[in-house]
């Protein structure tokens, strides 16, 4: 245990403060109450509290185990050892959050460095310190938008294909919001629609349009005619981006997004059950100051040494309490490290490089499973590393089949999409051989006849 | 700390010059002087918008504190000052002169008639934390 | 010397990480899809190390010292916990696999949801939440959602004292409430007859942190959760300071009605230079169909040779999502490590010596400096930064003072009803003679405040830069340094 105290210390401190016991520094506690006895197992040992936990975690499969090829939002990549030794170190991950900035440099720069990959990755002006996951960042996107046309825009559109926890999400969010309405993802709205067709749901009420880049079926649009719409109606565009396929793709700085999201798990972050991710967040200088979160910005001491400091803090809860507009207390600090040190330690040949393997694998696999009788693949529209397979059976009972040969199948869309029943979306990373696509097709071949 | 004796003062600390029917609005020295260096002021309206007394005007950020101006009179808001956009600091160093905030068509000089007087607004100010 | 940043660090052409060609055939590329220009920096692996490492050199950290920061609990973040989360079996684990493929991670949870409950005296636990703040969003949206449930619209108004944390108006605020404050009286204490003259038929809830943010044990707390049930109202608590309580008195027996835990503050999660946190929720049997989903359940009975099927299940009337997946289960999984290492007595001890501590810490110092509130603390207390013999000299003093003495500062502003208050909690894993040479520290600053405050005033002296500008951060606004391409 990590209480340090000897006896004899405990008696010399109850001494100074003239007690005989702990027990009498509790006497505020109503007596009925006081010391209840808690029940739960004995104490162990650090050897046996490890040797439990890892037992725990054994009875698991994971991704170490199973050839993926789920994705949904959250990707099998390879981790870099170099991220984990950087924020393995105490210095960082034992750390407080930056408010004496004397002492802080180290999280402040790093922060900094953070807020200026995302930027340059996305093509934006500027990025916060990030937010818990994309899903939240979305909701954060509505409630920047509602303060900016400062509540006389109640309208959010959100395409279908946006991701199902992002909207949801949004929704918890934004409910206690007077009059907001959440249209375009309403029951018989076609999932697979092309962004272009959100714009007649666009109107002057409308704060902001939010669509996902690549889209949450691996589909990408060029969205700048949706741009176009959206600003002659003034409103915003908001982008929910997978940010390692900016790697490869347009950033949406370039085609007219106002605000960029997404969930930056794919940077470094390990999937560790669905968390703690990170929520990205970027968007043009003009709209800084609505932006909720953490903000790191450079500035000078006295002696004119340069150093970072959290700035615009007056946006915050910790001033304007009710009046900010967000709760928002941390940003996913380790998480903002590890990705930017995935980064750098990529760069702009590392983040192509690896890009390319998942959009080049992708289409290998999309190109097999075409072939497998019984199973099509959607490919009428662009695709970066995930895709729609139409199944013969149902999705579940072939990823039981394909569990029996070590792999992990793909999506069942027809959970969120009742249009969309045996239809499984692969997600392809650069974890996957060729020779793993091989037996993926090869077992569906045989899933199908079985 | 300044108190123009031709003004009149609320107790959220606004001042209002009157200009035959239209009311010049701005913060006093005393808040100017509370929030330290202003960062940032945003006015939430477009002129021609309805100015309501008691509600919120501008708000002006420093970088410990964030404080609303109110309206002190009601009416039409018929000029947003635009130099405060890009010389947030104004509030600092001229907060009756260049740094006015809005100016409001009233309809009623009655409006003005609960506004302290220099002198009283000096006592106010004396009397505070 | 600045460390340069990334960028300045870059070096055209040179190869961090390398990545095998690709195995398969080419496929074509969509036109007018594809970037041409990819600003980000080129490093080696070592720049990449150097640079880092020389950047955490310039960080305070608990692996370094202490720090006394009331109401953060930074206690020390053990190991073991960073080696159970690390493990591949939870690492490895994707939050969309089939159910029977990750017992193991539904069993924990579920373990994690009755340990919580256990140790506060909730029925029902929702570990969804990323962090306290949202801990506290989910809370209210709680509290909206019960009145709403019972068809009363009438409850438009939350009452938070005026100690409370910044994040309980926001938190109310986000969910469309009215927020009516709530003064503390002489004793540091909810001024009874303030609360219940506030108390009535628009009131949805009460905001309680307790012992609250000046380290102080509600006295009246019974009564305080009396008048606020009575009116119709629920008692939301706030749960930062819960590291005094542990064994100590659960929260759910006195009758509060939702609650949030800090895994980064009671139960040793790291603090990561600003998360991840996770700000679990407890609530009473009325409001288990409130939470949000999704709430870890038994979907399939066990027998007696075999385990249970654990799942996920939705909560009847659940006030939604949250967040994407399962919430911060890497997290989850350092509390639970940690939890089983004390056991109940165990868990008992943290918070005794947590008190202690502050007590101790408290009596070494309290004739230099003015006790905001004479009382017996829990696990902080409260202080004013200022002497009326030592004019022009302010918290803000101290704190960046206590720098060159080697120590993080206490919690300053904070709470906003005492003058420059530092607000110092050294939690339990601090040893005596830390305790002993942070005291030694405060007052000899204290007598410099007096004989050399320009010491104070200029401090802090020691560290890697002085008081930064921070108006000319504000006015200037510098938020990044990307440097564009040379071909663009």
């Amino acid at each position: 245990m990590f209480i340090p105290h000897t006896e004899s210390e405990t008696g010399e401190m109850l001494k100074a403060l003239g007690l005989k016991s702990i027990d009498e520094l509790f006497e505020d506690i109503p007596d009925k109450y006081r010391f209840p006895k808690l029940d739960l197992p004995p104490a162990l040992s650090e050897m046996e509290a490890f040797s439990m936990v890892q037992a725990i975690s054994q009875s698991n499969e994971s991704t170490q185990d199973l050839i993926c090829f789920l994705g949904a939002g959250a990707y099998n990549h390879y981790i870099p050892a170099v991220v984990d030794a950087v924020i393995s170190r105490g210095e960082f991950f034992t750390a407080y959050t930056p408010y004496q900035p004397e002492i802080s440099q180290g999280t402040l720069q790093a922060v900094f460095e953070y807020q200026s990959l995302i930027a340059a990755l996305t093509g934006m002006d500027v990025s916060n310190a990030s937010h818990y996951d994309g899903a939240t960042a979305c909701a954060e996107a509505g409630v920047l938008a509602f303060h900016h046309f400062f509540g006389k825009r109640p309208r959010i559109v959100i395409s279908p294909s946006l991701h199902p926890h992002y909207r949801e999400t949004m929704r918890t969010y934004l409910q206690g919001y007077a009059d907001v309405d959440i249209v375009g993802d309403e029951s018989g709205v076609n999932p697979l629609l092309h962004p272009d067709q959100l714009v007649s749901k666009v109107d002057e009420s409308t704060s902001l349009v939010l669509v996902q880049y690549p889209d949450f079926f691996g589909r990408i649009f060029d969205l700048s005619s949706l741009a176009e719409s959206v600003h002659e109606k003034g409103a915003l565009l908001g982008v929910a981006v997978n940010p390692l396929s900016l790697g490869l793709l347009k950033p949406p700085g370039e085609f007219g997004a106002d605000i960029v999201v997404g969930e930056g798990q794919s940077l470094g972050i390990p999937l560790s059950f669905g968390g703690p991710y990170l929520g990205i967040f970027a968007t043009r200088k003009e709209l800084v100051r609505k932006l909720a979160g953490r903000l790191v910005g450079e500035s000078v001491d006295q002696q004119g040494r340069k150093g970072y400091v959290l700035t615009l803090t007056a946006r915050e809860q910790h001033i304007r309490r009710e009046k900010s507009t967000s709760n928002i207390c941390t940003n996913q600090g380790l998480m903002a490290l590890a990705s930017a040190v995935y980064l750098s330690s990529l760069g702009k040949n590392g983040m192509r490089a690896v890009a390319n393997l998942c959009y080049q694998k992708a289409h290998y696999a999309a190109s097999q499973i075409a072939r497998v009788p019984g199973f099509a693949v959607l490919d009428d529209v662009p695709f970066f590393h995930e895709f729609i397979v139409h199944c013969p059976d149902s999705v579940e009972e072939i990823n039981l089949h394909l569990l029996d040969h070590g792999i992990l199948g793909g999506y069942d869309l027809g959970c969120d999409y009742p249009t969309l029943k045996n239809h499984m979306l692969i997600a392809v990373t650069e974890m996957v051989d060729k020779e793993d696509i091989d037996l993926l097709t090869e077992i569906l071949g045989e899933a199908h006849h079985g | 700390m300044q108190t123009p004796s031709d003004l009149k003062y609320s107790k959220t600390d606004e001042w209002v010059k009157l200009d035959g029917s239209i009311a010049v609005i701005g913060i006093t020295d005393y808040a100017q002087e509370q929030l330290s260096d202003v960062v940032f002021v945003e006015v939430p309206f477009a002129v021609g918008d309805a100015a309501t007394k008691g509600k919120q005007c501008a708000t002006v950020e420093s970088v410990k504190a964030a404080a609303e101006v109110n309206f002190p009179v009601s009416g039409e808001i018929s000029e947003i000052n635009e130099a405060l956009s890009s010389t947030p600091e104004l509030l600092n160093t001229d907060p009756f002169g260049k740094a006015w905030i809005v100016k409001v068509k009233i309809k009623d000089a009655a409006e003005l008639g609960d506004l302290m007087d220099a002198a009283a607004y000096i006592k106010y100010c004396e009397g505070r934390h | 010397m600045a460390e340069p940043t990334v960028f300045e660090l870059s070096s055209p052409g040179r190869i961090g990480v390398r990545y095998p060609v690709p195995d398969v055939p080419e496929s074509t590329m969509p036109d007018g899809l594809i970037r041409n220009s990819l600003p980000l920096p080129e490093l080696s692996e070592q720049d990449i190390i150097r640079h880092y490492t020389r950047l955490s050199k310039l960080n305070y950290s608990v692996d370094g010292g202490l720090y006394p920061l009331g109401s953060c609990t930074m206690k020390y973040n053990p190991r073991v916990n960073e080696k159970a989360a690390r493990l591949p079996g939870f690492a490895g684990v994707h939050p969309f696999q089939p159910v029977e493929t990750v017992q193991g991670c539904l069993a924990l949870m579920y373990n994690l949801q009755l340990t919580l409950a256990e140790i506060s005296g909730f029925k029902g636990i929702t570990l969804q939440p990323a962090a306290g703040a949202q801990g506290e969003f989910v809370g209210v949206a709680i509290i909206r959602a019960y009145h709403l449930s019972r068809k009363d619209e009438k409850r438009t108004k939350i009452l938070i004292p005026d100690s409370a944390h910044g994040t309980n108006p926001a938190s109310s605020a986000m969910k469309g409430f009215e927020i009516v404050p709530i003064p503390t009286d002489k004793d540091g204490n909810i001024d009874l007859a303030a609360l219940t003259s506030a108390c009535d038929e628009t009131s949805a809830g009460l905001m309680l942190t307790n012992p609250n943010t000046l380290g102080l044990f509600e006295t009246h707390v019974l009564e305080v959760i009396r008048i606020v049930h009575q009116a119709g109202a629920l008692v939301y608590g706030d749960g930062a300071n819960l590291n005094a309580l542990l064994g100590i008195v659960r929260p759910g027996d006195l009758g509060i009605d939702i609650m949030h835990f800090n895994l980064h503050k009671t139960f040793s999660t790291p603090h990561g230079g600003g998360g991840p946190g996770s700000g679990p929720v407890g609530v009473t049997e009325n409001l288990v169909d409130f939470l949000p989903t999704p709430v870890i359940d038994i979907i399939e009975d066990g027998s007696e040779d075999m385990a249970p099927l654990y799942g996920f299940r939705t909560p009847s009337h659940s006030i939604g999502r949250v967040k994407s997946f399962n919430g911060h289960f890497g997290m989850l999984v350092r509390a639970f490590t940690y939890i089983s290492m004390y056991g109940g007595e165990g868990l008992r001890n943290i918070s005794e010596y947590a008190v202690l501590n502050a007590n101790y810490l408290l009596s070494r110092i309290r004739n230099e400096y003015k006790l905001a509130y004479d009382r017996v603390c829990m696990h902080e207390f409260v202080l004013e930064g200022r002497w009326d013999d030592a004019p022009g000299v302010i918290a803000l003093d101290i704190a960046k003072r206590l720098m060159d003495y080697g120590f993080h500062p206490p919690t300053n502003y904070f709470p906003l009803i005492v003058h420059d208050a530092l607000m110092i909690e050294p939690t339990e894993t601090e040893n005596k003679q830390t305790l002993d040479a942070f005291a030694d520290a405060l007052i000899a600053i204290a007598l410099e405040a007096k004989n050399e405050p320009d010491l104070l005033k200029s401090a802090p002296h020691v560290t890697p830069v002085g008081r930064l500008d921070e108006v000319k951060a504000a006015r200037d606004l510098v938020l990044c340094c990307w440097i564009p391409d040379r071909e663009d």
